[in-house]
């Protein structure tokens, strides 16, 4: 099944602000709002709750610092203990070096992953971006019901916020 | 944005008034146009410059590294001294890209893309010495942990050389991994003006389906956020553990508890000064004047003289630890420094690093770009020589005066030098070409900065397109910001 979207565009960050807000306070369906750069205070406007992502880099992280002492511990005092000077063979203060890099890398390399693959970015994707919207517009798409009446009156919001241009596109569901 | 709540004495960022549009169009220009004969005739000679360093590597790894100047006294010179010479300045980079970043530093937007990519190159040209100081780099996949047939020997995990590997890698793919997380906007920015054919297939498999979408702008704001904070502690650690394979050997002269935050700062303070050189230079080719205008200038030379003075208190903490400590072999090296055969090494790095940045506590010097390029370089050169003094003349009079010696770099080991000069322009070079330099999609969240909501000129509709993509349909009363906001199409404006 399709569903009808409307898309309103906007030619500044302060209207396309106003319309979100206007947009969910009148209690139609957002379905998303596009713009060039990222807006601040977008969030609240939309209503999105804080991102998880920071989990899977706290996550990442942890392993990141076991993986690399695990591996320092395994290759200094189990499989090939050298004694240098009659020093322990688990000298972890030496140890700190290596395994902070591969926390950060840990750290770095999956969140930068889960976040590609949480907002489904991923090289032959067929997405098109919306018209002038990585350049200088601002859209909203609106998921307003089916009702021609419901349409006019989410069109009315739309415009009374500024927005230049509408269209009205078929989205797959 | 919330620019409602700044003082009314803060200065727009960007200096001129510009639409969304025309910064889109401005910053993607030099990449649309054909390369002015300028850009062949600097390429032509990066490239060359190039291709002599490639020869003469070949032949040093073909014929053994006894082709350099070492011998068994001094054993690390120039080799090691242009590499943290180049790890040095791939500081600057993520110092403006993330710890900027952090402290909500808003100007660093213009800058930051081309540090990064600077930071980058800078690496790639740092790495190149160890490898081939290797004597054998076929082989250098043996400083990495992996089971192997000799019994599973291990690297060695106590070494600040093995440390020095996890560092710069990771520092590496760290930063290459930031600087193309911030370029996906952009990259997606290109990919919707560039009409069809190789540029719009290849751009849109690198902008990986970027739509603009709030959704994933959200999260990837809390990304850029995380890899800023883990970029942070990484871009200090890496120098750290580059002093820390001088700071935990015996030396006198390297054997000192300060060497970390003195080669940070050392680090910093050589990074910004090739920002500054890389930026003078492209913001008058590329008309980026008003995009990265003076202030960003005078920032950054404010950071060099902060840096500067860390670097002038570490020089005269070192000697007067010297003297305190009664150490008769730390005496000597510091003595040796200065008054020895390499006194003249020692004293054109006082006068680079210690004398010459404080030129910048005049107004007058911070904002004539011409002063600036010339100090970025005497204080590159003075970086250099810092690396060269802390390396050789602590080796070449150790504690038996014996086997003291003297040691002058060979052609080979100069012409590797320059060679890398060679694939950091060819590298930069390209870069203003084909990306870019200037991270737009940042640029345009503070373009309001400090202007009044009205003041950003809007143009509605008035500029055709630049997609093939139809226009939606026009609103019924589209009218409503048309007229009253529409400017000067970008026409008017030179790009």
């Amino acid at each position: 099944m399709s569903a009808s979207v409307l898309i309103g565009y906007f030619d500044s960050e302060e209207k396309v602000l106003d319309a979100t807000r206007a947009v969910r306070e009148a209690g139609y369906a957002l379905h998303d709002v596009y713009t060039p750069y990222a807006v601040h205070g977008m969030d609240d406007a939309m209503g999105l709750r804080p991102s998880r992502l920071t989990w899977v880099c706290f996550g990442a992280g942890l392993t990141g610092a076991a993986a690399a002492l695990s591996l320092q511990y395994y290759t200094s005092v189990v499989s090939w203990p050298l004694n240098v000077g009659g020093k322990p063979f688990n000298s972890f203060p030496a140890f700190i070096p290596v395994s902070f890099e591969l926390t950060v890398l840990f750290a770095a390399l999956t969140t930068v992953a889960a976040f590609l693959i949480r907002a489904k970015l991923f090289p032959g994707n067929k997405r098109v971006a919306l018209p002038r919207v990585t350049d200088d517009r601002f859209a909203i798409a609106v998921e307003p019901r089916e009702a021609p009446a419901d349409m006019a009156a989410a069109e009315d919001v739309l415009r009374r916020h500024g927005a230049v241009e509408m269209a009205r596109v078929e989205v797959a569901s | 944005m919330s620019n409602q709540h700044l003082s009314p004495l803060r200065v727009p960022l960007v200096s001129e008034a510009r639409t969304l549009g025309q910064l889109t169009e401005e910053i993607c220009a030099p990449m649309e146009r054909p390369p002015t004969w300028k850009w062949w005739a600097a390429f032509a000679i990066a490239v060359s410059i190039l291709g002599t360093g490639a020869g003469i590597v070949a032949y040093q790894v073909g014929t053994g590294i006894g082709v350099w100047g070492l011998n068994k006294t001094v054993g690390w010179a120039f080799d090691i001294t242009n590499f943290v010479f180049w790890v040095g300045i791939g500081h600057a980079g993520t110092l403006i890209s993330a710890i900027l970043f952090l402290f909500r530093q808003k100007w660093r937007t213009s800058i930051n893309r081309a540090a990064e990519a600077m930071t980058l190159f800078a690496v790639m040209c740092a790495a190149l010495f160890p490898v081939i100081h290797m004597g054998r780099p076929w082989l250098a996949f043996w400083v990495l942990p992996y089971p192997n047939t000799r019994g599973s020997l291990w690297v060695n995990f106590r070494s600040p050389l093995l440390w020095d590997v996890f560092a710069i890698s990771t520092y590496f793919t760290v930063s290459a991994v930031f600087w193309y997380v911030g370029l996906i906007p952009d990259l997606a920015t290109v990919r919707d003006r560039a009409k069809a054919g190789i540029r719009k297939a290849v751009f849109k498999v690198l902008s990986l389906g970027w739509t603009g979408s709030h959704r994933t702008w959200s999260r990837y704001e809390t990304v850029y956020l995380l890899l800023a904070g883990l970029a942070t502690p990484l871009v200090l650690s890496v120098h750290t553990i580059v002093s820390m394979d001088f700071a935990t050997s015996v030396i006198p002269g390297w054997h000192t508890t300060i060497f970390p935050p003195y080669f940070v700062a050392g680090a910093v303070f050589s990074g910004f000064a090739m920002v500054l050189t890389l930026m003078i230079i492209t913001r008058v080719v590329l008309g980026y004047e008003h995009l990265i205008t003076i202030r960003h200038l005078e920032n950054m030379t404010k950071v060099i003289i902060v840096t500067g003075g860390i670097v002038s208190l570490a020089y005269g903490t070192e000697v007067f630890i010297a003297w305190y400590s009664g150490n008769e072999y730390e005496r000597y090296a510091f003595l040796n420094r200065a008054f020895g055969p390499y006194a003249w090494a020692y004293w054109t790095m006082v006068t680079c690093n210690v004398v010459s940045p404080h030129l910048f506590w005049f107004k007058k010097i911070r904002t004539s770009p011409a002063a600036i390029f010339v100090l970025s370089l005497v204080i590159n050169v003075g970086m250099w020589f810092e690396r060269f003094v802390i390396i050789v003349t602590s080796l070449h009079r150790d504690f038996l005066p014996s086997s003291w010696s003297m040691y002058t770099p060979t052609a080979v080991e100069v012409g590797t030098f320059i060679g890398t000069f060679g694939l950091f322009f060819t590298l930069f070079l390209l870069f203003v070409r084909v990306l870019p330099i200037i991270s737009i999609g940042e640029v345009k969240s503070v373009l309001g900065f400090a202007r009044e909501p009205g003041e950003v000129p809007a143009d509605s509709g008035t500029r055709k397109p630049a997609h093939s993509a139809p226009e939606p349909l026009p609103a019924a009363q589209g009218s409503m910001a048309a007229p009253a906001l529409a400017m000067a199409t970008r026409k008017d404006v030179p790009v």
